[in-house]
C-alpha cells in the first residue's frame, strides 16, 4: 500500500457533516451485484453478491486492495464492461428506482454522462489527445441537454472555471497534452460533471497524482458535490483519501463487502479483522519509528483456493472453526455499522 | 499555471518542425506541388493542342524546335502538351483512386477493429481473399468488363487496393480502443458510431494520411500499367501510360518518346513516396504523445 498521510486517525475521528438521514429512497441501491468470471477450470468470483445504498449528496468510499473487485463493481454499475464480461453481471442496480441492469445499451447511453458519470484513474490517458478540452466538455452537453454549440462552449468554460482552472477560454482551446496531470484531472471532473449527474463514480481519482495535487482534487470534488448535491461513489485503495472525503465506507475483500460503517466509526472502531489489519498497516509519522510495519499475513486467495466460508479466514488471527465452513452474514453490530464476521473485534 | 498552457497550434508546429528536417520529404513535397500545379494549369502551360496531328512534323527531337520544346511523337503531336495533359489524367486517377482506397479501407478497418468478434473475422478473411489475387489481374479482369472512363478506371483501381489500408487502420484501432479515453467517452454516453467517428478515426489520422500519399503513387503506377496494356485511358486522350504504349514501337530509334513519360511517372511516384515517408516520421504517434 502507498505511503499514507500522517495523522489519518486524527482527521478520521472528526465528525463529518453527513447529510441528514432522509426518509426518501436512496439514489443508488445496489442489490446482490455479482460478477462471476469463468476462468477454466475455476470460476473467479470477482464480485460476489454485494449490496449497498447511496443517498443524494453522500459520498460512499469503496476501499479494498487491488483485485478486491472495486473497479469491476464500478464498471458493472456503469454497464461499461466490454465483451466477454458484458453479459456476466447479475443482481440489481437501482438508480432512482430504475434497474440499470435491465436497460438496453441505447437507453443506458442516454443515462451515462447525464444521470451517472465516471472519472477514471489515469488523467494522462483519459482525455482524447486530438480533441480540444473545450470540445470534450461540450460534446456530452450538446448530446444530453440539447444545448447549441455556442451555449455548450459557454458551459465548457463555466465548468473549467468551476473546477479551478485558470484562464478557462484559453484552456478550452488547448489540447490535453498541454496540461499537467492535475489540470487534466480537473478537466476530467469538468467533463464528468458538465451535465450535473446525480451520481458520480470516481475510480481512484487521485492515485496518479502527487500528494499535494491529490488534496486539491479531493477538496474540489467535495466542494462540487456540496454545490451540486451529487452522490459520489469513491473507489480507492487509499484509506487516507477515504478519511478525508467519504461519509461512509464499505471495505471490500475478495469480491465481498466485509464491513460498512460511517467513516468516523470505522476508523475509530473497526469490527472486521481485515479492516483492523488494514488500518494497522498504515504507517504513521511518529517520533519513534517502529521496527516493522504490521502487515496482514498471507495473500488474497486465488480463484482456485477460495475457502467455502469467509474468504479472509486463512489469513485471520481470530478465525474460528466455522469461519472456513460458513459464509458469515452481513450483520448490524452498531447503528449503521455492519460487518460480515463470525468473531468480530470489540467495538 | 497558465504558463503551462501554450498555444493550441503547438501540435501542428511540431509536426512541421520534424517534417522540415527531412530533406527528401521536402523535395518530395516540392515535386508534388509542382506536378499538381502543372496538371491544374495544363491548358495554360501547354504550347499546343495535345491531340492536334501534324504528320509533316513527326519525330521532332526535343530542344530543336521552340514550338515543340520536348519534340513530337509518331503522329506529330507535341510531347510536352501531351505530358502536361497526361499528368492531369494520371493525377486525377491517382487522387480519386486514393480517396476511394482510403474511404473503403478506413471504413472496413475501423468496423473490423472496433466491433471485433465475428464482424472482424468476416471482414479480415474477405481482405485476405482479396489479397490472394495480384492486383494487376484483378484490375484487368474488371477493366475487361467495365467501359474505361476516367472515373471507372479510378474507382476500379481504388476498389482493388484498399486492403492494406484496412489492415493498417484495423491494427491502429485495436490499439486505440483499449485506451482510457475510449472508455471515458463511453462513460459519457457516446454511442458506438460516435466513438468510431469522433474518438477513434481522428486518432488514427496519421497512419491513414501516410497510407493515402503512398496510395496516390501506387495508383498512378497502376493507371500506367493498365493503360500500357491497353485497358486504361483510351486514345486520343493522353495519359503517361498510353504514351509509353505508343512509344514502345519506336524505342530503338526515338527513345525520348518512352523516356519522357517514364521520367514523369518515376518523378511522381518518388515525390509521393518521399512525401509519405516524411509525413510518417513527422506524425509518428510515439512522438505525438510526448508531453
Amino acid at each position: 500500500m502507498r505511503a499514507m498521510l500522517g495523522g489519518v486517525t486524527a482527521t478520521a475521528t472528526l465528525p463529518r457533516d453527513a447529510p441528514a438521514a432522509s426518509p426518501e429512497a436512496p439514489l443508488l441501491s445496489v442489490r446482490g451485484l455479482t460478477l462471476h468470471i469463468p476462468v477454466p477450470p475455476h470460476t473467479l468470483r470477482a464480485v460476489d453478491g454485494i449490496s449497498f445504498d447511496l443517498r443524494r449528496g453522500e459520498t460512499l468510499g469503496l476501499v479494498g486492495e487491488s483485485g478486491s473487485g472495486k473497479t469491476l463493481t464500478a464498471m458493472a454499475v456503469m454497464r461499461l464492461l466490454e465483451p466477454p464480461l458484458s453479459d456476466l453481471p447479475r443482481g440489481k442496480v437501482l438508480l432512482e428506482g430504475r434497474d440499470l441492469m435491465r436497460l438496453s445499451e441505447t437507453e443506458m447511453s442516454t443515462l451515462r454522462g447525464r444521470a451517472l458519470s465516471m472519472i477514471f484513474q489515469e488523467p494522462m490517458t483519459s482525455l482524447n489527445p486530438v480533441m480540444t478540452v473545450g470540445r470534450q466538455i461540450a460534446e456530452p452537453v450538446v448530446r444530453h441537454l440539447g444545448l447549441s454549440a455556442r451555449q455548450a462552449a459557454a458551459r465548457a468554460e463555466e465548468m473549467l472555471r468551476l473546477v479551478g482552472i485558470p484562464d478557462p477560454p484559453r484552456v478550452a482551446r488547448a489540447y490535453p497534452h498541454l496540461l499537467s496531470g492535475g489540470m487534466r484531472q480537473r478537466a476530467m471532473i469538468a467533463i464528468a460533471l458538465a451535465c450535473r449527474p446525480s451520481l458520480l463514480i470516481a475510480d481512484e481519482p487521485t492515485t496518479a497524482l502527487d500528494v499535494t495535487v491529490q488534496a486539491q482534487i479531493l477538496d474540489l470534488l467535495a466542494g462540487l458535490q456540496r454545490e451540486m448535491g451529487s452522490a459520489v461513489l469513491l473507489i480507492t485503495h487509499d484509506l487516507a483519501v477515504i478519511a478525508e472525503t467519504a461519509h461512509r465506507v464499505a471495505v471490500m475483500y475478495a469480491g465481498r463487502i466485509v464491513e460498512e460503517a460511517p467513516v468516523g466509526s470505522l476508523f475509530a472502531a473497526p469490527r472486521h479483522p481485515y479492516t483492523r489489519g488494514l488500518l494497522a498497516s498504515i504507517p504513521l509519522i511518529a517520533r519513534e519509528r517502529p521496527e516493522t510495519l504490521p502487515e496482514i499475513p498471507g495473500m488474497v486467495p486465488g480463484p482456485g483456493d477460495r475457502p467455502a466460508g469467509c474468504a479472509f479466514a486463512p489469513r485471520c488471527g481470530r478465525a474460528l472453526p466455522r469461519c472456513a465452513q460458513d459464509v458469515p452474514p452481513f450483520a448490524p453490530l452498531a447503528p449503521g455499522h455492519h460487518a460480515a464476521c463470525w468473531n468480530p473485534c470489540d467495538g | 499555471m497558465s504558463a503551462a498552457v501554450s498555444a493550441p497550434e503547438g501540435q501542428l508546429a511540431r509536426v512541421w518542425q520534424r517534417f522540415r528536417r527531412h530533406r527528401l520529404a521536402l523535395a518530395g513535397a516540392f515535386v508534388v506541388a509542382l506536378l499538381m500545379a502543372s496538371a491544374l494549369f495544363a491548358s495554360v502551360f501547354a504550347p499546343q493542342d495535345p491531340t492536334l496531328l501534324d504528320t509533316s512534323l513527326r519525330f521532332v527531337p526535343p530542344f530543336t524546335d521552340w514550338r515543340y520544346p520536348l519534340g513530337t511523337d509518331e503522329l506529330g503531336r507535341d510531347t510536352l502538351s501531351r505530358l502536361l495533359h497526361g499528368g492531369q489524367v494520371s493525377l486525377t486517377v491517382g487522387l480519386v483512386a486514393m480517396v476511394t482506397t482510403v474511404l473503403t479501407g478506413a471504413l472496413i478497418g475501423i468496423a473490423a477493429g472496433y466491433l471485433g468478434g465475428i464482424a472482424d473475422t468476416l471482414l479480415m478473411r474477405f481482405v485476405d481473399t482479396m489479397l490472394c489475387f495480384p492486383q494487376v489481374f484483378l484490375l484487368l479482369v474488371v477493366a475487361a468488363f467495365v467501359p474505361p472512363t476516367l472515373l471507372s478506371i479510378s474507382l476500379v483501381i481504388g476498389l482493388t487496393s484498399w486492403m492494406e489500408v484496412s489492415r493498417i487502420v484495423r491494427a491502429e484501432i485495436l490499439h486505440l480502443k483499449e485506451q482510457d479515453f475510449v472508455a471515458a467517452a463511453r462513460a459519457l454516453g457516446a454511442s458506438r458510431t460516435r466513438i468510431m467517428v469522433r474518438e477513434l478515426l481522428p486518432n488514427a489520422a496519421a497512419p491513414i494520411l501516410v497510407a493515402a500519399t503512398l496510395k496516390v503513387a501506387s495508383a498512378v503506377l497502376m493507371e500506367s500499367y493498365i493503360s500500357y496494356l491497353g485497358y486504361g485511358v483510351q486514345p486520343p486522350l493522353a495519359s503517361w501510360g498510353n504514351m509509353l504504349t505508343n512509344a514502345q514501337g519506336y524505342f530503338d530509334t526515338v527513345p525520348w518518346l518512352a523516356i519522357l513519360p517514364g521520367a514523369a511517372i518515376t518523378l511522381t511516384v518518388m515525390g509521393f513516396n518521399f512525401l509519405g515517408d516524411g509525413l510518417r516520421d513527422a506524425l509518428d504517434p510515439r512522438l505525438r504523445m510526448d508531453p
